[in-house]
């Protein structure tokens, strides 16, 4: 039984909620994995997540709010089934990140933070993902990919389209 | 998955298990793991401070402060719970080492974590990755649960009365600010990750207001391979002042980019000539950053230095987070100082006026520059905004810009200068439209 009557959550994540919170000496702590874990699920941070982790954590919806804004990858609007993140900072960018970035525009015919039509992928250009010394790398949701060329990038984003890629969650 | 490389040079202290499936627990057993922390809990706090001390080991993170005297500054009695808290919010461009500590060897955090926790009397650890290493989370939540199983974390761990140590383990969610060390305890407590003021340091008041010891994860996945080895032998790899070795990430123009590992004071010039095999396509080298992002340029004929914290200071720059940068000939540094600054202005968390305003008129100002709108009175410009942002915030993320800022103008002022006469590279890295098409 979870902590909330009415959760929007599955019931394996609500559970996982009720455990969160009693891990930390502070509930409040709970809140930024929660977000996390709401965004897998709902696929976006919405008014009803929102709503309902400020209850589980006893805090205004501002205060959710407002650390919401801060975190970069937290979003209050859906993205693709697949959210494409290429990097472009340095190490990446002297190794072709935007020769990637374009070729996944052109590819997937979306520019920055834009959703394909099908709802099947969502294209960021994103700061750097910890993975400079296999650059040119991208994330497709938490998924990393690396030592990327356009041949490469086609080859993935196929495999995630026929439904083949694989998806850290 | 990251490739792992080798080179001869290599010392192999804090990487000997890469490539070993030393995620197992059982193959990390085998491979002389969890002996430290008991020796540690056989040997006390003050063994192991002592050890610490002796090691030289600096704080992995880039500050460079000394690990064991760092430790030695949480008070003995406390009336609040200490805590251990270990940054793994890898986010310094250039920087990777840590992505492969969590990958292959996620064990060593976990026994360094308890380490520190006996040295300071904390029973309660929490381990914060960064929010895109999501799948690393998976590798380490799944070694602490193997470590609970074991009986080596919760309470009377290696069966001993009264000995208990718990780990915590998250994510971060996205943003830079967060790796430094008061941004991240807000972080952890649920909140913006915008820093404290300073002092009191967290090592009297930290997490939830307890005495705190936060350490990056290279240093952290040190300690126990330096109490396995003794403090003194650890300290000899090194070079003077700077005990062991270190994971440099070398990435860029190079032909065998990677995480290797060197000892402290390794020369530069080799770590890219020798190790990392050189300039790719055996093009000219221009320049290099030499520890991530935030450090101060070098030029070419600057690379015969050691790579340790004193030296690099000495040759005008710093050491940094390890992650070595090779820019060849065909960069041009406009182009190079201004993807810095958009990544430092994207990142600022807006609490100091002069970094929230600094890093954006920089960004601005670079862009206008770039896109063949600037004059002259620019580069005065770029250099007074960015001296006037230096030692000016409550977090180094303000120096962070501001310093290569200044060495991209100290060190390239003629290429500044030429841009502006129409000299361009061949081929132009930028494309995305929001870059060239804002701001003049």
């Amino acid at each position: 039984m979870s902590a909330v009557t009415n959760t929007i959550f599955s019931p394996e994540l609500a559970a996982r909620f009720d455990k969160l919170v009693t891990l930390y000496p502070v509930k409040r702590s709970a809140l930024i994995p929660m977000l996390l874990y709401a965004q897998d699920e709902v696929g976006y941070v919405s008014d009803a997540v929102v709503h309902e982790i400020a209850q589980r954590l006893d805090l205004f919806e501002l205060d959710v709010r407002n650390v919401l804004s801060y975190y970069s990858m937290l979003r209050t609007k859906p993205a693709g089934k697949y959210n494409v993140q290429v990097c472009t900072n340095i190490s990446c960018m002297l190794r072709g990140g935007y020769e990637i970035l374009d070729h996944c525009k052109a590819k997937l015919g979306i520019g920055h933070k834009e959703v394909t039509a099908d709802k099947l992928f969502s294209l960021e250009e994103v700061e750097c993902i910890g993975a400079c010394c296999w650059a040119p790398a991208m994330q497709v949701n938490y998924d990393f990919h690396e030592d990327l060329t356009p041949a490469k990038v086609d080859q993935i984003l196929d495999d995630y389209a026929a439904g083949r890629g694989k998806d850290v969650k | 998955m990251p490739t792992l490389v080798s080179h001869p040079d290599e010392v192999k202290i804090i990487s000997r298990r890469f490539g070993a499936g030393a995620a197992d627990i059982e193959k990390y057993l085998e491979l002389d793991g969890y002996k430290a922390v008991q020796m540690a809990i056989e040997k006390g706090a003050e063994w192991v401070i002592n050890e610490m001390k002796i090691s030289g080991l600096r704080g992995r993170g880039g500050a460079g402060f000394p690990t064991g005297l760092k430790w030695s500054f949480v008070p003995k009695q406390s009336e609040k719970p200490k805590y251990v808290l270990v940054n793994g919010d890898e986010s310094e461009p250039g920087t990777c080492k840590d992505h492969v500590i969590f990958l292959h060897d996620p064990h060593s955090v976990i026994e360094g974590t308890m380490i520190a926790g006996l040295a300071i009397g904390a029973k309660m650890g929490f381990i914060y990755l960064r929010g895109e290493y999501r799948y690393l989370l998976k590798v380490v939540e799944k070694a602490v649960a193997d470590a609970y199983a074991k009986g080596f974390l919760g309470k009377n761990i290696f069966g001993k009365e009264g000995v208990d140590f718990d780990i915590v383990t998250q994510t971060g969610a996205g943003a830079y600010e967060v790796g430094e060390e008061s941004a991240l305890m807000e972080s952890l407590e649920g909140k913006r990750g915008v820093p404290r003021i300073k002092p009191p340091f967290p090592a009297v008041v930290g997490l939830y207001g307890g005495p705190t010891v936060i350490n990056n994860a290279e240093t952290i996945a040190s300690a126990p391979h330096i109490l396995l080895m003794g403090g003194e032998a650890y300290a000899k790899v090194g070079s003077e002042r700077n005990g062991g070795t270190r994971l440099f990430g070398i990435s860029g123009h190079v032909e065998r980019p990677g995480v290797y590992e060197l000892p402290m004071g390794y020369n530069l010039k080799k770590a890219i000539y020798e190790v990392a095999g050189g300039v790719k396509g055996g093009r000219k080298l221009k320049a290099v950053v030499p520890g991530g992002s935030s450090c101060p340029v070098l030029k070419a004929d600057e690379l015969d230095v050691g790579l340790d914290f004193d030296q690099m200071g000495k040759a005008g720059t710093m050491l940094g987070s390890g992650g070595i940068v090779v820019l060849d000939e065909t960069v041009s540094i406009v182009e190079f100082a201004l993807r810095t600054i958009k990544f430092y202005q994207h990142e600022s968390c807006g609490w100091c006026i002069p970094c929230r305003e600094g890093t954006d008129w920089l960004k601005k100002t670079l862009t206008r520059f770039y896109n063949g709108y600037g004059n002259k009175k620019d580069i005065a410009n770029i250099q007074y905004l960015a001296e006037n942002m230096m030692g000016r915030t409550f977090c180094p993320l303000g120096d962070a810009a501001a310093m290569p800022t200044l060495g991209f103008i100290k060190k390239f002022r003629e290429e500044f200068e030429e841009y502006l006469e129409g000299h361009r590279t061949e081929k132009a890295l930028i494309t995305t439209e929001e870059m060239i098409g804002a701001a003049h």
